[in-house]
């Protein structure tokens, strides 16, 4: 086969990221659970190591050395996550992740939230930008309408058009599908909501900012939310980008320390943002090794991973869409992410990756937080691969030499 | 099989001839018309479902049937236990617990694939609980 040539220079890549040399079921690992939670490369580890090991403090508290480095790297961290996604840093709130950040949303913006008001959302929602909505809108007796995807697995854009009214007070979309990769144009339905209402546009960027470029200026929404650990970072840290006249005037949404100016047994003054929105203390080796996977992910070019993931998508489904007894979800791969999910015919999505796993090949299956779209899709369950700059056509082509067992042990 | 299946490794392993036979034609499947118990469990993670309907005769299991829709370890381990339980008294499938399931299967089971195991299990057991609470 000739070996096409890729935007990144994965080898030297995948020597950044130590657990790339595990071996499970004395296989080499051929990780593809990328859109569930990426690795991390040493760089990373380092730098959560480096915090531990020698400046380990809280912050905005201590007057003392360790206490003043660990603020600095803290904020240090909010400028790179303010760059990388073209905001202020006065606008990145820190949270646990996109599930908080959404939360924090809607928990505060419903205290605006009246009878019969409306809130826009997709089919392709992860549970994360529904559930929180879906709860409010009991509570307030507003109502939630839903965009559909058509039948290729594409939001049918268009419709915003009519979902959207006057009363609309609330408009939030995922950016890229976590279950068919689909990218929506999150440009055009923020158009649509600022001519046809006064609601606020919130982008769901979970899978979209970890593996291509975002912009919330180009963007022109009020809010976005993403994880750090799907983008090489550690767990338990998230941001939230809301525009700074909005965060001004939202009501907090978690109570207590350092999110407070001045407090007396009667009442309180808030902090400004974005701390008036973080509670307590912050996941702050977390958020120092977010801010050194973005120095990783700058340095190796979002465009150049967007290429790749895109090249090694359109791979896969090639390769895929030659085996029938496959079935793909989603569009082509000019449209999507490098998220691809499938189910082989006639057999489990549990089962299709416990056969995979015993070849070292590591996939998600169920129905991945997504329940509506499943159900949607007429399926209870699917298998997803999902890519991300470390993983090679090489790989691609043993996930495609797995599918091939898991059909011969069922047939 | 194939040549490159190793027992061995945790994943195949588990894919046994007789499992996939009970997976691909499943002893007891339909529905009794005129159950006495019928009950219907569900695994939300991976989206499993097994209904089980259950003809009582003289206080034992005159027949049983099972239908679903899930993963091959959920749906052979049901196929396997309706033709166990068949014709014991109630008391006695009451009884079954997750290790004569993972006995019949004839596998390791490990924590996450438990659930998918003992899916038919649960269904008669909470569907016998249901009809003695009646």
């Amino acid at each position: 086969m000739l070996k096409t040539k890729m935007a990144l220079d994965v080898e030297k890549i995948r020597k950044d990221f130590p657990i790339l040399k595990v071996k499970v079921n004395g296989k080499p690992l051929v990780y593809l659970d990328n859109a569930a939670t990426s690795q991390k490369p040493k760089q990373v580890i380092d730098s959560v190591t480096d915090f531990y090991e020698n400046y380990n403090a809280n912050i905005h508290r201590s007057i003392h050395k360790l206490g003043e480095q660990a603020t600095a790297a803290y904020e240090n961290a909010r400028e790179k996550a303010a760059d990388f996604i073209n905001a202020d840093s006065g606008e990145i709130v820190f949270t646990k992740g996109t599930t908080e950040s959404l939360n924090l949303v809607a928990y505060s913006l419903s205290n605006e939230l009246k009878e019969n008001d409306e809130i826009v959302l997709t089919q392709m929602e992860h549970h994360s930008n529904l559930v929180p909505w879906q709860q409010i809108a009991k509570k307030k007796k507003a109502k939630v309408r839903f965009a559909e995807i058509d039948s290729k697995g594409e939001l049918k854009t268009d419709q915003f058009n009519e979902l959207i009214n006057k009363r609309t007070k609330i408009v939030s979309v995922v950016h890229a599908s976590n279950v068919l990769g689909t990218i929506n144009d999150v440009g055009k339905i923020g158009k649509i909501a600022r001519e046809k209402s006064d609601a606020c546009f919130i982008v769901d960027a979970a899978q979209s900012a970890p593996h291509m470029k975002v912009d919330v200026k180009k963007m022109n929404c009020d809010f976005l939310a993403f994880s750090g650990h799907k983008m090489l970072a550690p767990t338990g840290i998230g941001v939230l980008y809301g525009k700074k006249d909005l965060l001004e005037r939202m009501q907090p949404f978690l109570y207590g320390g350092h999110m407070i100016k001045e407090v007396t047994f009667n009442d309180s003054k808030w902090n400004d943002i974005p701390w008036k929105f973080e509670a307590g203390t912050a996941s702050i080796a977390q958020a120092i090794g977010l801010g050194a996977a973005i120095d990783y992910l700058k340095m190796a070019g979002m465009e150049k991973i967007a290429q790749h993931e895109n090249e090694l998508a359109e791979y896969a489904m090639e390769k895929l869409s030659e085996i029938k007894e496959v079935e793909i979800y989603g569009p082509s791969a000019g449209k999507r992410v490098g998220v691809v999910s499938f189910n082989v015919k006639g057999v489990h999505a549990h089962d299709t990756s416990a056969i995979l796993d015993s070849e070292g090949i590591a996939v998600r299956a169920g129905h991945h937080c997504a329940m509506p779209l499943h159900s949607v899709l007429g399926i209870t369950a699917s298998a997803r691969a999902s890519f991300y700059l470390y993983n090679t056509k090489e790989e691609a082509d043993k996930l495609i030499q797995g599918i091939r067992k898991v059909i011969k042990v069922f047939k | 099989m194939s040549e490159n299946m190793n027992p061995d490794y945790a994943g195949v392993g588990m894919y046994r001839e007789n499992i996939i036979d009970h997976y691909k034609h499943p002893h007891n499947h339909g529905t009794i018309e005129n159950a006495d118990i019928k009950f219907t469990e569900n695994n939300p993670f991976c989206g499993d479902v097994i209904t089980v309907t259950i003809k009582l005769m003289d206080h034992k299991i005159d027949g049983i049937k099972f239908i679903g829709k899930g993963c091959a370890i959920s749906q052979a381990a049901a196929s396997m236990l309706t033709d166990e339980v068949k014709g014991k008294t109630l008391e006695e499938a009451k009884n079954y617990k997750r290790e004569d399931v993972v006995n019949m299967l004839g596998i390791e089971v490990g924590p996450v694939r438990t659930k998918c195991a003992v899916l038919g299990l649960v269904a008669i057991k909470e569907g016998i609980k249901n009809y003695e609470s009646r």
